[in-house]
């Protein structure tokens, strides 16, 4: 007995190693391929001259914040379509992502974070000109909450940070019956979950808590979640599942993970009115927004007011950024990372990626803004 | 070693032999070379985070306060795990080798061994979509009921994703790696032992307990290291069931709960630079400290039932 499946157990590992091996063959050449394509000048694309300065074949790659991930799904496709440049992104993170681009191993960075100014010495070394930092992707971080027979959930920032800093434990606390005068709250305990991993996330949603509720809000800006004690749950996808499983629960997660789960979002009072998380209230955030001072030519790093009262403003947005060298020591990558910064940033960029991520698009003032610093880029 | 092959040493060598011993001594020492490998390199790029300033560490209070909630959080879950596991670990095993007819003890040995080839994503998955949720009722159960017990303190987490929820999944995932090898080795007791047992007129337990058990402790002992290693290193089914939101607790089923070290690596990994990576990898430095004790542990005790004769 034992002998018998110790052969047919052999027999069949023979053949699973062959298949397997017949795989790996057939995709190697398989992969080949286009890389023999683009080796030859990219001439099977007839359409890729129209694209622009660019021209066609090459590839440039870029890697960090795992917020762009999906947007970059469209982008990659849409951009190799038109222009035949190949694209590739390792959402490795931020902060891994500036890493590899200040050492030279990526053509651009995806980062939530721009660069400070020890990197941005680093990147005189790196680039030949000192990199800019081009706010390209703006999503609204949402107030996700699961309380049967609650809708349109409305908070005050510091009701909000309270909730998060867990010292507003209950769903009947006054603080929360005060801005929902139609709402039954039942009397039940606040599950309050966070991300476990370090994020850009709760960087900005701390950051939005310390600006506008500091006496509720006392762990400042933090990229680690400071409150022991609470639900905490790995990525946007293990929040919005932790919230979508437990009555009671309240968190902060991308905007349109929320929605795709069929999660409910608070409003957040902004002013004198209060304020669900559309994208044009996000994007309307940029604008009311002032620059960073004393940065190089060029760069457009956005000094978010959190604490804006102006109507229609969703002040919870994560604002991701694309780093690009002003200089390249090989002009030909230079004019493809502005063209496809340039494409991203377009009108018809900004959709593919609302449709794929379901962010912000950006406004038109920070589009031509955008374009102008990309003139840096593909200048020298 | 040594000693048992003068034999082999003396004679005249043929070319195959030499061949085999080169290659069999290269492969030994290729892989000490490669543990000191990982050694060195964690010790390296540890060091700036060891020798690093306390106020500059997460948590701002130095390696030993950032260091001991997630060896705590590693250590709980896996003992808990163990205590789970084990029993029930040896009691498929006996009812397999000894109990089950024939038929059935096959059908359920491949059962088993098929559990051990589940990825621990799966597991993951399973534990944080299926698993947690269902547990939330007994939780609250517990909590109210048997509140006054510190491990059942409460308030019960509203999404089951506690340490106990991480401990019990823990016990699935490292169940048919021990229950497995304790099978093979209550399979291997001498029939003769067996049958003077029952010729002494013992029932059936007894035999299994006099004659059975004995001789496979310290098998079962190896068995369940290698389940404790793994619920030791066990990265993704934590990170993805566990809340890990930091504090050293023995309350089993709050919200709060203390990370593992694998979990903490592979949560903040990602985003991790500079300084930042130094302590994670200096937590890996523990981890692997930790293993390596544990096997340690597990051979001194295996010699000590076998009488020294390893």
């Amino acid at each position: 007995m034992r002998s018998s499946t110790t052969r047919a157990a052999r027999a069949a590992l023979a053949t699973t190693s062959a298949a397997a091996l017949a795989l790996a063959l057939a995709s190697c050449s398989a992969g080949n391929e286009p890389s023999g394509g683009s080796g030859g000048g990219g001439g099977s694309t007839p359409g890729s001259s129209a694209g622009g300065a660019a021209g066609g074949g090459g590839t440039i790659n870029g890697a960090g914040a795992s917020t762009q991930q999906a947007a970059f799904q469209a982008w990659i496709v849409n951009f190799q379509e038109a222009q035949g440049t190949t694209v590739t992104y390792d959402p490795v993170g931020s902060g891994d992502g500036r890493t590899q681009f200040l050492s030279g191993g990526v053509d651009f960075a995806g980062s939530d974070a721009y660069l400070d100014d020890e990197e941005l010495a680093e990147a005189d070394g790196r680039c030949t000109d000192g990199a800019i930092d081009l706010p390209v992707y703006v999503s609204p971080i949402a107030i996700a909450y699961n309380l049967e027979g609650v809708e349109d959930l409305q908070l005050t920032p510091a009701a909000l940070a309270g909730i998060m800093a867990q010292t507003i434990t209950n769903w009947n606390d006054p603080a929360i019956a005060e801005s929902n005068p139609d709402a039954t709250l039942p009397d039940l305990p606040i599950t309050a979950v966070n991300r476990s991993d370090d994020s850009g996330t709760t960087e900005n949603f701390t950051e939005y808590l310390d600006a506008t509720a500091p006496d509720a809000w006392t762990y400042g800006v933090v990229e680690t979640w400071p409150v022991e004690g609470g639900e905490a749950a790995q990525g946007t996808a293990g929040v919005v599942g932790a919230i979508g499983a437990g009555n009671g629960t309240i968190g902060y997660a991308d905007a349109s993970q929320v929605e795709i789960n069929g999660l409910s979002s608070a409003l957040i009072q902004v002013g004198e009115e209060y304020v669900g998380p559309t994208p044009e209230a996000a994007a309307a955030i940029l604008d009311n927004s002032s620059r960073v001072e004393g940065r190089p030519e060029g760069d457009i790093a956005i000094d978010l007011d959190r604490t804006t009262a102006a109507a229609g403003t969703y002040p919870i947005v994560l604002v991701s950024y694309q780093i690009v060298c002003k200089g390249y020591e090989d002009a030909e990558v230079g004019e493809q990372v502005a063209a496809f910064v340039e494409y991203v940033t377009s009108e018809e960029g900004q959709q593919a990626a609302v449709e794929q991520a379901g962010n912000a698009p950006i406004s038109e003032t920070l589009r031509s803004d955008i374009s102008a610093s990309l003139e840096l880029v593909t200048g020298s | 070693m040594t000693t048992t092959t003068p034999a082999l040493t003396g004679g005249r060598r043929r070319p195959g032999d030499r061949v085999f011993s080169g290659t069999a001594t290269a492969s030994a020492v290729l892989i000490l070379l490669v543990l000191a490998g990982v050694g060195l390199f964690l010790l390296a790029e540890a060091y700036p985070a060891l020798t690093a300033p306390a106020d500059r560490i997460s948590g701002g209070e130095g390696m030993v306060v950032y260091l001991w909630p997630i060896l705590f959080g590693t250590l709980i879950t896996a003992i808990i795990a163990m205590l789970l596991a084990v029993p029930v670990a040896v009691g498929i095993a006996l009812f397999i080798s000894h109990y089950a007819p024939r038929r059935l003890s096959q059908t359920l040995g491949y059962v088993v061994d098929l559990l051990a080839a589940v990825p621990s994503i799966v597991y993951g998955f399973w534990g944080v979509q299926v698993f947690a949720i269902s547990l939330v009722p007994l939780y609250q159960w517990l909590a109210e009921n048997l509140g006054w017990i510190p491990l059942f303190a409460g308030p019960a987490s509203a999404t089951g994703r506690t340490i106990l929820t991480v401990s019990l999944v823990l016990a699935v995932m490292i169940l048919p790696i021990i229950s497995a090898l304790s099978r093979e080795v209550f399979l291997q007791t001498p029939r003769l032992h067996e049958e003077a047992a029952m010729a002494l007129g013992a029932t059936r337990w007894e035999m299994i307990k006099y004659a059975v058990i004995p001789y496979g402790r310290s098998g079962v002992i190896s068995a369940s290291m290698l389940g404790l290693g793994r619920a030791l290193g066990e990265t993704m089914a934590v990170t993805l069931v566990l809340s890990a939101s930091g504090g050293v607790t023995f309350n089993l089923l709050s919200s709060g709960n203390p990370a593992t070290i694998a979990a903490e690596i592979a949560l903040n990994f990602p985003e991790a630079t500079g300084l930042r990576l130094s302590e994670l990898i200096a937590a890996g430095l523990v981890l692997f400290l930790l293993t390596f004790l544990v096997n340690f542990a597990a051979r001194a005790l295996v010699t000590r039932q076998k009488g020294g004769s390893t």
